[in-house]
């Protein structure tokens, strides 16, 4: 399967990054749900990325869940955190949205949904650790100018970032890359009642044809 | 004869009796000898009516109606989505039969008068990016067959946005007069000389298949110039796209008169062959279309492939003088070619076997233009999984990782080492690929 996987495997590997920009996302130990819904959302052009979507265009949900389950399971180093000098505000600010949030501003803590250890929640939630500054600032920009996935109602995430700050958001990519992540780190298990409910569309699995 | 444009999908089929071995099995013994009571009748005509949904469904995937007539993601046969030409962007109609938003108004007659006229329900030409111009070929019966099981799906409520078709093409005159030269109607004329199978691998070429839509040079206006034995000769690119559609008859293109036939079967209907691999606008087609043909349609159009006359031998086209400029080049390429893809294609461009495709010898990667060995540098993909290959190995895609110089260097090089000898890539030509992928 490592074989079959090569294709995907040149951006989202363990090789040294220099030379290309060191955008690309860890997918190894995310877990299978969000992977399988996120291969298929880029080939099915839900999620707006064309070289993925090139990539995937003929492959089918069966291949495409073989694939997530590959990575899913895939044991890999985590790399050294991103050194990144957050200012006291800083950290004090993204400590905050990450373990407590904003009840004024219906901002859930980022571990309510991604885990006390920020691993992410089986099996639709993705982890947040081993991530690239430059990818979490990406994503999080995504979501706040309108959403990340296409004709996903409700769409929490999207509803979250359009609350947060470009500062805040700063902040929080900063310390997340910062922030060391070894393998010994599982995601968690299940999700609150409340968070279910308001993420209804990814826990039911998605978007589905 | 000249024929005319078209860009891609709709599709209808064929049903000429003896020789469709295939189809035979969805004409099972009809209830014509036991039905003296008007229920057993009702029930006859039933089992009929479902037959024929089921006949009409099996030759909507030759026809890949599917393919043109579903958006990304989308519903199938709902329409919606755009092809882009140069004469604008037609956005394809929701053909499931919804009362206002599909076809659910339309009858056989009116069904029969698009597929084989190119006129739509009010009498209004249809732009030929839906292509008549083959499916003109397609039988009465295969076509009414293909219109049962139309309207036998779901109905879709969904409206999707008009074609935005560009002065001067918007002007019904110049449509009119453009059908009067590209455009005749005619249903597939069977060969007597040749047999039975020959001559439903040609319908299903010719007509419902429409591979002619994309495998074929077009002039300006988007009419098909010659034909070859009813085939159109010389491939082309496909409109408004980076993809090119080699010739199915050419020598140093896509004939196949050399291959086994089992070759060309297992070409057409998993995606993968030894001597070449889809991709692209081909291996949806193998997605969506081909893998679902029944063996012996596909060994039919295999035959009548092969059978199609090979066009004359090009000289290899302006393969570069060594220079020593030109040696510098293809030197930077080898290290490059070292680096990143030796792994796979092997140091002598032999490939793996039914894993990696040997660049030694191969005709997509010497093909002119080259722009498709271009875009499978840069994107990368998987072939299509299918039931005979459903988990395919891919190529990964390096428009992320080299420079637009560095895959001009390592496409030169691979088409002029181990015996390939072919034009130089350049680095505007890698440049100008890139347009669409980001």
């Amino acid at each position: 399967m490592a074989e079959r996987m090569k294709p995907c495997t040149i951006c989202h590997g363990t090789e040294d990054k220099a030379g290309r920009d060191a955008y690309y996302p860890r997918i190894a130990g995310k877990p299978k749900g969000y992977l399988f819904n996120q291969l298929r959302n880029f080939r099915d052009g839900r999620r707006y990325y064309p070289p993925m979507a090139l990539l995937l265009a003929t492959a089918s949900d069966q291949y495409l869940l073989e694939m997530a389950d590959y990575f899913a399971t895939l044991k890999q180093p985590y790399p050294a955190p991103e050194r990144i000098a957050l200012s006291p505000g800083e950290t004090r600010l993204a400590e905050k949205l990450i373990h407590q949030g904003d009840v004024a501003r219906k901002i859930p803590a980022c571990i309510e949904c991604h885990g006390k250890q920020l691993m992410g929640t089986g099996p639709f939630i993705p982890g947040l650790l081993g991530l690239p500054r430059v990818y979490l600032i990406a994503q999080l920009g995504a979501w706040k100018s309108g959403g990340v996935i296409r004709g996903q109602t409700p769409d929490c995430m999207s509803d979250i970032a359009k609350q947060l700050t470009h500062d805040e958001i700063n902040a929080v990519a900063a310390w997340l890359a910062a922030r060391p992540a070894d393998g010994s780190m599982d995601a968690a298990e299940s999700l609150s009642v409340e968070m279910a409910k308001r993420c209804g569309s990814i826990v039911s699995g998605g978007t589905s044809q | 004869m000249k024929r005319g444009i078209g860009t891609t999908v709709l599709a209808c089929g064929a049903g000429i009796g003896l020789w469709v071995l295939a189809t035979l099995a969805w004409l099972a013994p009809g209830p014509a000898e036991a039905t003296p009571t008007t229920r057993e009748a009702k029930t006859g005509k039933a089992i009929l009516a479902e037959q024929r949904r089921a006949r009409g469904a099996y030759l909507a995937r030759a026809a890949n109606c599917m393919g043109c007539h579903t958006a990304q993601g989308g519903r199938a046969y709902a329409g919606g989505r755009s092809l882009s030409t140069p004469f604008g962007t037609f956005i394809t109609p929701n053909i499931t039969p919804d009362k206002a938003a599909g076809i659910g108004q339309w009858n056989e007659d009116d069904f029969w008068r698009a597929m084989h006229e190119g006129k739509s329900r009010d009498g209004r030409p249809l732009y030929p990016a839906f292509p008549y111009t083959e499916y003109t070929r397609v039988t009465r019966e295969d076509a009414d067959a293909i219109f049962a099981h139309l309207q036998a799906l779901a109905p879709v409520p969904q409206k999707n946005p008009s074609s935005r078709i560009n002065f001067p093409y918007d002007l019904q005159p110049l449509l009119s007069l453009w059908r009067m030269i590209y455009f005749k109607p005619g249903i597939f004329q069977p060969e007597p000389g040749k047999s039975a199978e020959w001559n439903r691998g040609a319908y299903l070429v010719q007509g419902l298949g429409h591979c002619s839509a994309c495998h074929a040079e077009r002039d300006p206006v988007g009419g098909i110039r010659e034909t070859v034995g009813g085939e159109a000769a010389g491939g082309g690119q496909i409109m408004g796209t980076n993809w090119y559609a080699p010739s199915l008859n050419g020598r140093h293109e896509a004939g196949t008169t050399s291959w086994p036939l089992e070759e060309i079967i297992q070409l057409l209907t998993t995606g993968v062959s030894q001597r070449a691999t889809t991709s692209g606008p081909m291996a949806e087609v193998v997605s969506q279309s081909l893998q679902f043909l029944t063996k012996a349609d596909a060994r039919a159009m295999a035959v009548y492939l092969k059978s199609l006359p090979e066009s004359k031998p090009e000289p290899a086209a302006s393969a570069p003088a060594h220079t020593e400029q030109v040696e510098a080049w293809l030197r930077q390429g080898a290290r490059i070619y070292k680096k990143h893809c030796e792994d796979c294609h092997g140091a002598s461009g032999e490939g793996a076997s039914g894993i990696y495709p040997a660049l030694a010898g191969n005709r997509a990667v010497t093909m002119n233009p080259p722009i498709n060995a271009i875009r499978s540098v840069l994107n990368g993909g998987y072939p299509p999984s299918t039931a005979g290959n459903p988990r395919p190995y891919g190529m990964p895609p390096y428009a992320q990782l080299l420079s637009d110089v560095e895959v001009a260097q390592v496409l030169s090089y691979t088409r002029n080492a181990w015996g390939n000898r072919a034009s130089l890539v350049t680095t505007p030509q890698v440049d100008k690929s890139r347009i669409g992928i980001h």
